[in-house]
Protein backbone atom coordinates (compact mmCIF):
# COMPACT_ATOMS: atom_id res chain seq x y z
CA UNK A 1 0.00 0.00 0.00
CA UNK A 2 2.72 2.39 1.02
CA UNK A 3 4.76 1.49 -2.05
CA UNK A 4 1.84 2.05 -4.35
CA UNK A 5 1.16 5.49 -2.98
CA UNK A 6 4.81 6.37 -3.23
CA UNK A 7 4.98 5.30 -6.86
CA UNK A 8 1.88 7.25 -7.63
CA UNK A 9 3.19 10.40 -6.07
CA UNK A 10 6.51 10.13 -7.91
CA UNK A 11 4.57 9.65 -11.13
CA UNK A 12 2.35 12.58 -10.44
CA UNK A 13 5.20 14.88 -9.48
CA UNK A 14 7.21 13.88 -12.51
CA UNK A 15 4.27 14.49 -14.80
CA UNK A 16 3.74 17.89 -13.32
CA UNK A 17 7.37 18.78 -13.70
CA UNK A 18 7.68 17.60 -17.29
CA UNK A 19 7.76 20.26 -19.91
CA UNK A 20 7.40 19.63 -23.59
CA UNK A 21 9.67 21.74 -25.76
CA UNK A 22 8.96 22.06 -29.46
CA UNK A 23 12.26 21.81 -31.27
CA UNK A 24 11.34 21.37 -34.94
CA UNK A 25 14.91 21.39 -36.12
CA UNK A 26 16.59 19.51 -38.91
CA UNK A 27 19.42 17.38 -37.52
CA UNK A 28 21.36 17.89 -40.74
CA UNK A 29 20.65 21.63 -40.97
CA UNK A 30 24.28 22.47 -40.19
CA UNK A 31 25.54 20.38 -43.06
CA UNK A 32 22.89 21.74 -45.41
CA UNK A 33 23.86 25.33 -44.67
CA UNK A 34 27.57 24.51 -45.00
CA UNK A 35 26.79 22.93 -48.36
CA UNK A 36 24.89 26.03 -49.47
CA UNK A 37 27.75 28.29 -48.35
CA UNK A 38 30.17 26.16 -50.31
CA UNK A 39 27.95 26.33 -53.42
CA UNK A 40 27.84 30.11 -53.12
CA UNK A 41 31.62 30.34 -52.86
CA UNK A 42 32.07 27.99 -55.82
CA UNK A 43 29.62 30.03 -57.87
CA UNK A 44 31.71 33.14 -57.19
CA UNK A 45 34.85 31.31 -58.24
CA UNK A 46 33.22 29.72 -61.29
CA UNK A 47 34.15 26.21 -60.16
CA UNK A 48 31.63 23.48 -60.89
CA UNK A 49 31.53 20.68 -58.31
CA UNK A 50 30.38 17.17 -59.18
CA UNK A 51 29.86 14.48 -56.54
CA UNK A 52 30.49 10.95 -57.79
CA UNK A 53 29.05 8.05 -55.80
CA UNK A 54 29.09 4.29 -56.31
CA UNK A 55 29.83 0.99 -54.64
CA UNK A 56 33.47 -0.15 -54.34
CA UNK A 57 34.95 -1.45 -57.56
CA UNK A 58 32.38 0.04 -59.93
CA UNK A 59 35.10 1.94 -61.77
CA UNK A 60 34.99 5.47 -60.34
CA UNK A 61 38.71 6.13 -60.62
CA UNK A 62 39.02 4.53 -64.07
CA UNK A 63 36.15 6.61 -65.40
CA UNK A 64 37.59 9.78 -63.89
CA UNK A 65 40.93 9.04 -65.57
CA UNK A 66 39.20 8.68 -68.93
CA UNK A 67 37.04 11.74 -68.40
CA UNK A 68 39.84 14.09 -67.34
CA UNK A 69 41.96 12.97 -70.25
CA UNK A 70 39.06 13.78 -72.56
CA UNK A 71 38.54 17.21 -71.00
CA UNK A 72 42.15 18.25 -71.34
CA UNK A 73 42.48 21.59 -73.09
CA UNK A 74 38.81 22.39 -72.45
CA UNK A 75 38.39 22.33 -68.70
CA UNK A 76 40.86 22.67 -65.85
CA UNK A 77 39.89 19.74 -63.67
CA UNK A 78 40.85 18.54 -60.19
CA UNK A 79 39.78 15.52 -58.16
CA UNK A 80 39.21 14.92 -54.48
CA UNK A 81 39.70 11.27 -53.68
CA UNK A 82 37.89 10.25 -50.53
CA UNK A 83 38.92 6.97 -49.01
CA UNK A 84 38.62 5.52 -45.58
CA UNK A 85 42.32 4.87 -45.34
CA UNK A 86 44.52 4.63 -48.42
CA UNK A 87 45.92 6.73 -51.21
CA UNK A 88 46.07 4.22 -54.08
CA UNK A 89 43.45 6.10 -56.12
CA UNK A 90 45.26 9.42 -55.80
CA UNK A 91 48.50 7.77 -56.86
CA UNK A 92 46.76 6.48 -59.99
CA UNK A 93 45.47 9.94 -60.84
CA UNK A 94 48.58 11.97 -60.04
CA UNK A 95 50.59 9.32 -61.89
CA UNK A 96 48.55 10.27 -64.96
CA UNK A 97 49.30 13.96 -64.40
CA UNK A 98 45.90 14.80 -62.93
CA UNK A 99 45.57 17.30 -60.10
CA UNK A 100 44.26 15.20 -57.23
CA UNK A 101 44.07 15.32 -53.48
CA UNK A 102 43.60 12.48 -51.04
CA UNK A 103 41.03 12.97 -48.32
CA UNK A 104 41.27 10.27 -45.68
CA UNK A 105 38.07 10.03 -43.72
CA UNK A 106 39.55 7.79 -41.05
CA UNK A 107 36.65 5.36 -40.93
CA UNK A 108 33.85 7.78 -41.74
CA UNK A 109 31.56 6.33 -44.41
CA UNK A 110 30.78 9.52 -46.34
CA UNK A 111 31.93 13.03 -47.18
CA UNK A 112 30.04 15.98 -45.74
CA UNK A 113 30.14 19.61 -46.83
CA UNK A 114 32.77 20.65 -44.28
CA UNK A 115 35.15 17.94 -45.44
CA UNK A 116 34.46 18.78 -49.07
CA UNK A 117 35.20 22.46 -48.41
CA UNK A 118 38.46 21.58 -46.68
CA UNK A 119 39.50 19.35 -49.57
CA UNK A 120 38.61 21.95 -52.19
CA UNK A 121 40.64 24.59 -50.39
CA UNK A 122 43.70 22.34 -50.32
CA UNK A 123 43.15 21.54 -54.00
CA UNK A 124 42.98 25.29 -54.79
CA UNK A 125 39.69 24.59 -56.48
CA UNK A 126 39.02 28.28 -57.14
CA UNK A 127 41.53 28.00 -60.00
CA UNK A 128 39.64 25.11 -61.59
CA UNK A 129 36.65 24.88 -63.91
CA UNK A 130 35.62 21.49 -62.62
CA UNK A 131 36.20 19.72 -59.32
CA UNK A 132 35.10 16.13 -58.86
CA UNK A 133 34.58 14.44 -55.51
CA UNK A 134 35.12 10.72 -55.69
CA UNK A 135 33.02 9.83 -52.66
CA UNK A 136 33.57 6.78 -50.44
CA UNK A 137 32.62 3.55 -52.22
CA UNK A 138 29.21 2.98 -50.68
CA UNK A 139 25.66 3.35 -52.01
CA UNK A 140 24.11 4.10 -48.63
CA UNK A 141 25.70 6.79 -46.49
CA UNK A 142 26.97 9.32 -49.08
CA UNK A 143 23.37 9.69 -50.29
CA UNK A 144 22.31 11.31 -47.03
CA UNK A 145 24.88 14.10 -46.90
CA UNK A 146 24.88 17.14 -49.17
CA UNK A 147 28.50 17.77 -50.20
CA UNK A 148 27.90 21.18 -51.73
CA UNK A 149 28.08 19.73 -55.25
CA UNK A 150 25.93 21.17 -58.04
CA UNK A 151 25.13 17.74 -59.41
CA UNK A 152 25.29 14.20 -58.06
CA UNK A 153 26.25 11.27 -60.24
CA UNK A 154 26.04 7.55 -59.52
CA UNK A 155 28.11 4.91 -61.28
CA UNK A 156 26.62 1.44 -61.44
CA UNK A 157 28.59 -1.33 -63.10
CA UNK A 158 26.65 -4.06 -64.84
CA UNK A 159 28.18 -6.79 -62.68
CA UNK A 160 26.34 -5.31 -59.68
CA UNK A 161 22.91 -6.21 -61.10
CA UNK A 162 19.99 -4.30 -62.57
CA UNK A 163 17.97 -4.39 -59.33
CA UNK A 164 20.10 -1.81 -57.49
CA UNK A 165 17.62 1.10 -57.74
CA UNK A 166 15.15 -1.13 -55.88
CA UNK A 167 17.69 -1.91 -53.17
CA UNK A 168 19.17 1.56 -52.77
CA UNK A 169 16.31 3.87 -53.69
CA UNK A 170 17.71 6.88 -51.83
CA UNK A 171 20.94 7.26 -53.77
CA UNK A 172 19.20 6.62 -57.10
CA UNK A 173 16.43 9.10 -56.27
CA UNK A 174 18.75 12.00 -55.38
CA UNK A 175 21.16 11.76 -58.32
CA UNK A 176 21.09 13.78 -61.54
CA UNK A 177 23.15 11.40 -63.66
CA UNK A 178 23.71 7.65 -63.77
CA UNK A 179 26.65 6.08 -65.59
CA UNK A 180 26.17 2.40 -66.38
CA UNK A 181 29.75 1.17 -66.48
CA UNK A 182 31.47 -2.01 -67.71
CA UNK A 183 29.00 -2.36 -70.59
CA UNK A 184 31.70 -4.44 -72.34
CA UNK A 185 30.81 -7.18 -69.83
CA UNK A 186 27.07 -7.14 -70.57
CA UNK A 187 27.16 -10.46 -72.42
CA UNK A 188 28.68 -12.17 -69.38
CA UNK A 189 26.02 -11.01 -66.93
CA UNK A 190 22.26 -11.19 -66.44
CA UNK A 191 22.09 -7.41 -66.40
CA UNK A 192 19.29 -6.13 -68.61
CA UNK A 193 19.55 -2.47 -69.57
CA UNK A 194 15.79 -1.92 -70.11
CA UNK A 195 15.01 -3.50 -66.74
CA UNK A 196 17.62 -1.36 -65.01
CA UNK A 197 16.27 1.82 -66.60
CA UNK A 198 12.72 0.87 -65.68
CA UNK A 199 13.78 0.39 -62.05
CA UNK A 200 15.73 3.64 -62.14
CA UNK A 201 13.00 5.81 -63.69
CA UNK A 202 10.51 4.51 -61.14
CA UNK A 203 12.36 6.45 -58.45
CA UNK A 204 13.87 9.20 -60.60
CA UNK A 205 12.19 9.96 -63.92
CA UNK A 206 14.25 13.02 -64.77
CA UNK A 207 17.68 11.41 -64.38
CA UNK A 208 20.22 11.42 -67.24
CA UNK A 209 21.67 8.04 -68.10
CA UNK A 210 24.80 7.12 -70.09
CA UNK A 211 26.15 3.69 -70.97
CA UNK A 212 29.91 3.69 -70.62
CA UNK A 213 32.92 1.44 -70.47
CA UNK A 214 36.14 2.67 -68.95
CA UNK A 215 37.84 -0.24 -70.64
CA UNK A 216 36.72 0.27 -74.25
CA UNK A 217 36.07 4.00 -73.97
CA UNK A 218 32.41 3.61 -74.95
CA UNK A 219 30.27 6.57 -73.91
CA UNK A 220 33.17 8.61 -72.51
CA UNK A 221 32.77 11.18 -75.27
CA UNK A 222 29.08 11.57 -74.45
CA UNK A 223 29.79 11.95 -70.76
CA UNK A 224 32.52 14.52 -71.45
CA UNK A 225 30.15 16.53 -73.64
CA UNK A 226 27.53 16.47 -70.91
CA UNK A 227 30.06 17.74 -68.35
CA UNK A 228 31.37 20.45 -70.66
CA UNK A 229 27.89 21.76 -71.30
CA UNK A 230 27.10 21.65 -67.56
CA UNK A 231 30.26 23.59 -66.67
CA UNK A 232 29.93 26.17 -69.44
CA UNK A 233 26.25 26.80 -68.68
CA UNK A 234 27.16 27.13 -65.02
CA UNK A 235 29.98 29.56 -65.72
CA UNK A 236 27.69 31.68 -67.86
CA UNK A 237 25.22 31.74 -64.98
CA UNK A 238 22.61 29.72 -66.83
CA UNK A 239 22.32 26.93 -64.29
CA UNK A 240 21.20 27.10 -60.64
CA UNK B 1 26.40 3.12 -40.61
CA UNK B 2 26.64 6.84 -40.14
CA UNK B 3 24.70 7.14 -36.90
CA UNK B 4 27.59 8.76 -35.02
CA UNK B 5 27.88 12.06 -36.96
CA UNK B 6 24.10 12.37 -37.01
CA UNK B 7 23.89 11.74 -33.25
CA UNK B 8 26.61 14.34 -32.59
CA UNK B 9 24.49 16.97 -34.37
CA UNK B 10 21.42 15.76 -32.52
CA UNK B 11 23.05 16.11 -29.09
CA UNK B 12 24.34 19.57 -29.99
CA UNK B 13 20.86 20.81 -30.93
CA UNK B 14 19.25 19.14 -27.89
CA UNK B 15 21.74 20.76 -25.52
CA UNK B 16 21.15 24.19 -27.08
CA UNK B 17 17.40 23.86 -26.55
CA UNK B 18 17.88 22.47 -23.05
CA UNK B 19 19.97 25.49 -22.13
CA UNK B 20 17.56 27.99 -23.71
CA UNK B 21 14.73 26.43 -21.72
CA UNK B 22 16.78 26.06 -18.52
CA UNK B 23 16.10 22.36 -18.40
CA UNK B 24 17.70 20.36 -15.60
CA UNK B 25 17.30 17.08 -17.39
CA UNK B 26 16.14 15.84 -20.77
CA UNK B 27 13.83 12.87 -20.37
CA UNK B 28 13.00 12.02 -23.96
CA UNK B 29 13.50 13.31 -27.48
CA UNK B 30 11.05 12.69 -30.30
CA UNK B 31 12.60 12.32 -33.73
CA UNK B 32 11.10 12.08 -37.17
CA UNK B 33 13.24 10.02 -39.49
CA UNK B 34 12.33 9.15 -43.06
CA UNK B 35 11.89 5.50 -43.98
CA UNK B 36 14.53 5.89 -46.67
CA UNK B 37 17.16 6.65 -44.07
CA UNK B 38 19.43 3.81 -43.16
CA UNK B 39 19.73 4.81 -39.49
CA UNK B 40 19.15 2.01 -37.01
CA UNK B 41 17.10 2.91 -33.93
CA UNK B 42 19.14 0.72 -31.63
CA UNK B 43 22.47 2.20 -32.72
CA UNK B 44 21.09 5.72 -32.58
CA UNK B 45 20.27 5.16 -28.90
CA UNK B 46 23.63 3.53 -28.17
CA UNK B 47 25.59 6.34 -29.76
CA UNK B 48 23.32 8.87 -28.11
CA UNK B 49 24.05 7.39 -24.67
CA UNK B 50 27.75 7.61 -25.44
CA UNK B 51 27.81 11.15 -26.85
CA UNK B 52 25.45 12.63 -24.24
CA UNK B 53 27.32 11.22 -21.25
CA UNK B 54 27.92 13.87 -18.59
CA UNK B 55 25.34 16.29 -20.06
CA UNK B 56 21.75 17.10 -19.05
CA UNK B 57 20.62 14.84 -21.88
CA UNK B 58 22.36 11.80 -20.45
CA UNK B 59 20.03 8.80 -20.42
CA UNK B 60 17.30 10.54 -22.39
CA UNK B 61 15.17 8.15 -24.40
CA UNK B 62 14.99 8.55 -28.16
CA UNK B 63 11.45 8.15 -29.45
CA UNK B 64 11.81 7.56 -33.16
CA UNK B 65 8.89 8.05 -35.54
CA UNK B 66 9.44 6.80 -39.05
CA UNK B 67 7.99 9.03 -41.76
CA UNK B 68 6.61 7.07 -44.69
CA UNK B 69 7.96 7.38 -48.21
CA UNK B 70 5.75 9.49 -50.44
CA UNK B 71 6.15 9.45 -54.21
CA UNK B 72 4.60 11.69 -56.82
CA UNK B 73 3.40 10.38 -60.16
CA UNK B 74 5.20 12.16 -63.00
CA UNK B 75 2.05 12.09 -65.15
CA UNK B 76 -0.89 13.12 -62.95
CA UNK B 77 1.15 14.57 -60.03
CA UNK B 78 -0.82 12.56 -57.51
CA UNK B 79 1.11 11.85 -54.32
CA UNK B 80 0.78 8.58 -52.47
CA UNK B 81 2.51 6.65 -49.70
CA UNK B 82 4.48 3.49 -50.42
CA UNK B 83 6.05 1.05 -48.02
CA UNK B 84 9.74 0.24 -48.47
CA UNK B 85 8.77 -3.20 -49.79
CA UNK B 86 6.58 -1.61 -52.46
CA UNK B 87 9.27 0.82 -53.57
CA UNK B 88 9.45 1.49 -56.44
CA UNK B 89 5.71 1.14 -57.04
CA UNK B 90 4.49 -0.67 -60.16
CA UNK B 91 1.83 1.75 -61.30
CA UNK B 92 0.23 4.98 -60.18
CA UNK B 93 -3.07 4.15 -58.41
CA UNK B 94 -4.71 7.22 -59.97
CA UNK B 95 -3.74 7.28 -63.62
CA UNK B 96 -2.65 3.61 -63.60
CA UNK B 97 -0.51 3.83 -66.72
CA UNK B 98 2.35 5.87 -65.34
CA UNK B 99 5.46 4.09 -64.14
CA UNK B 100 7.69 7.05 -63.29
CA UNK B 101 7.74 8.63 -59.86
CA UNK B 102 9.59 11.31 -57.93
CA UNK B 103 10.38 10.54 -54.30
CA UNK B 104 9.06 13.57 -52.42
CA UNK B 105 9.16 12.39 -48.79
CA UNK B 106 11.00 9.82 -46.73
CA UNK B 107 14.36 11.55 -46.25
CA UNK B 108 13.49 13.47 -43.05
CA UNK B 109 15.87 13.95 -40.12
CA UNK B 110 13.90 16.12 -37.72
CA UNK B 111 13.81 16.67 -33.99
CA UNK B 112 10.14 17.23 -33.31
CA UNK B 113 10.13 17.88 -29.57
CA UNK B 114 11.72 16.97 -26.27
CA UNK B 115 10.43 16.31 -22.82
CA UNK B 116 12.45 17.99 -20.07
CA UNK B 117 12.38 18.58 -16.33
Amino acid sequence: MYEKENEKSIGKNSREEFRLIEVKEDILADNKSEAQNLRNRLKQAGTYLLNLMSSPGSGKTSLILQLVENLQGDLKTGVIEADIDSSVDTERLTGAGIKALQLRTGGLCHIDAVMAARGLEALEAELLDLAIIENIGNLVCPAEFDTGAFKNAVILSVTEGDDKPRKYPLVFSICDLVLINKTDLLDYTDFELPRFKENLFKVNPGVECFEVSARTGQGIQEWSSWIKKEVWDFQQGKAQ
Amino acid sequence: MHELPVVKNLVEIVLQHAEMNRAERVVSITLEIGELSDLEDEWMQKYFNFVSRGTVAEEAELVIHRCPVVVQCSECNRRFEVSLEELPPDKCPACSNCEKFNVVKGKEFYIREMKVI
